[in-house]
């Protein structure tokens, strides 16, 4: 066996188990704690296929930023972390439809992506962007992200944006310590001889403020 | 590509993922934040499909679009949050499972 190998299936067990005690831990600060292992073990298995830079990005957004959210989320609300569930009613109903659904794409998968068709089939010599074993992954991501989806790139920042406002929106409570002030006609009606003035300071004498 | 894993092995991975996210949210009915990581396994379940299918076409368009579903991620993780924080403020508890408030 391979040492790869070894470590593919490494990664992957410890990212399922990992995942199982995300959903099935009683203490919400035990979850995120796995979360995070669970985004190291993928990262991982990224670095392991050649996706390098998604591979750092997924630790810096997931596990730098996400992550910690859930974390300071628990801290700040205080909610009542450990509590009986009665998950046990739900588990063979929930393993049952896992299955056969894991068992499903199984089936479909085996059948049709077998590894000799598969580089066979059209898709590989269909594709526009091939990977070039001689670029570095991070600079064949910016060669295309920068050109051919320019676009898409500048909406995935407005949606961002917008979630960034909405957050914002949400969460602002009008209270003692914010009041809603602006005054728009006010702004609009400023102008520039009102606000600005311009003064010429004579070499070496400076200006009184 | 590691030698001797096929794309089998990352879809049979990732289907698992996605069913241990699924199975997530109706198990944790009780805690809202959890099912927020849910969500967060099933977006990494998709990410690594997207991965795994880019790099065995050889093919760098998969990896563009698990970045745009890592940014959707992030954006659904903060509204998702600030949702949360209503949620407390409102009931002091992040239980879905109460009655709703909301009449009519």
């Amino acid at each position: 066996m391979l040492f790869s190998t070894i470590l593919f299936y490494q990664f992957s067990l410890f990212l399922i188990i990992s995942a199982l005690f995300v959903v099935l831990s009683r203490n919400t600060i035990t979850s995120a704690m796995f979360l995070i292992f669970a985004f190291v073990n993928a990262s991982a298995l990224f670095l392991m296929i050649g996706a390098e830079f998604l591979a750092m990005l997924l630790i810096i957004v997931y596990v730098g930023a996400i992550a910690i959210l859930f974390l300071f989320v628990v801290m700040m609300l205080d909610v009542d972390t450990r509590r009986e569930y009665n998950i046990k009613k739900y588990i063979p109903i929930l393993s049952l439809i896992s299955a056969i659904f894991i068992i499903q794409v199984y089936i479909i998968a085996d059948k049709s992506l077998e590894p000799t068709k598969f580089m066979e089939n059209g898709y590989y010599f269909l594709s526009h962007y091939k990977i070039n074993p001689a670029i570095s992954n991070t600079k064949a991501l910016g060669d295309i992200l920068y050109t051919d989806f320019f676009l898409q790139f500048q909406i995935s920042g407005l949606i961002l944006f917008v979630a960034m406002v909405g957050a914002i929106v949400l969460t602002l409570k009008e209270g003692d310590n914010f009041k809603r002030v602006q005054n728009i006609s006010k702004q609009i009606f400023r102008k520039k001889e009102d606000s600005v003035e311009i003064v010429k300071v004579e070499t070496g004498k400076g200006l009184d403020v | 590509m590691i030698p001797n894993i096929d794309i089998i092995h990352f879809i049979i991975l990732a289907t698992i993922l996605f069913a241990i996210g699924v199975s997530g949210i109706f198990m944790n009915r009780k805690n809202l934040l959890t099912i927020l990581m849910s969500i967060e396994l099933i977006f990494l379940a998709i990410n690594i499909n997207m991965v795994a299918f880019s790099t065995y076409n050889q093919d760098l368009i998969g990896q563009i679009f698990a970045i745009f579903i890592l940014v959707i991620a992030g954006a659904e993780a903060a509204i998702g949050i600030a949702i949360l924080i209503i949620y407390y403020n409102q009931r002091k508890e992040i239980d879905i499972t109460l009655k709703p408030k909301m009449q009519g």
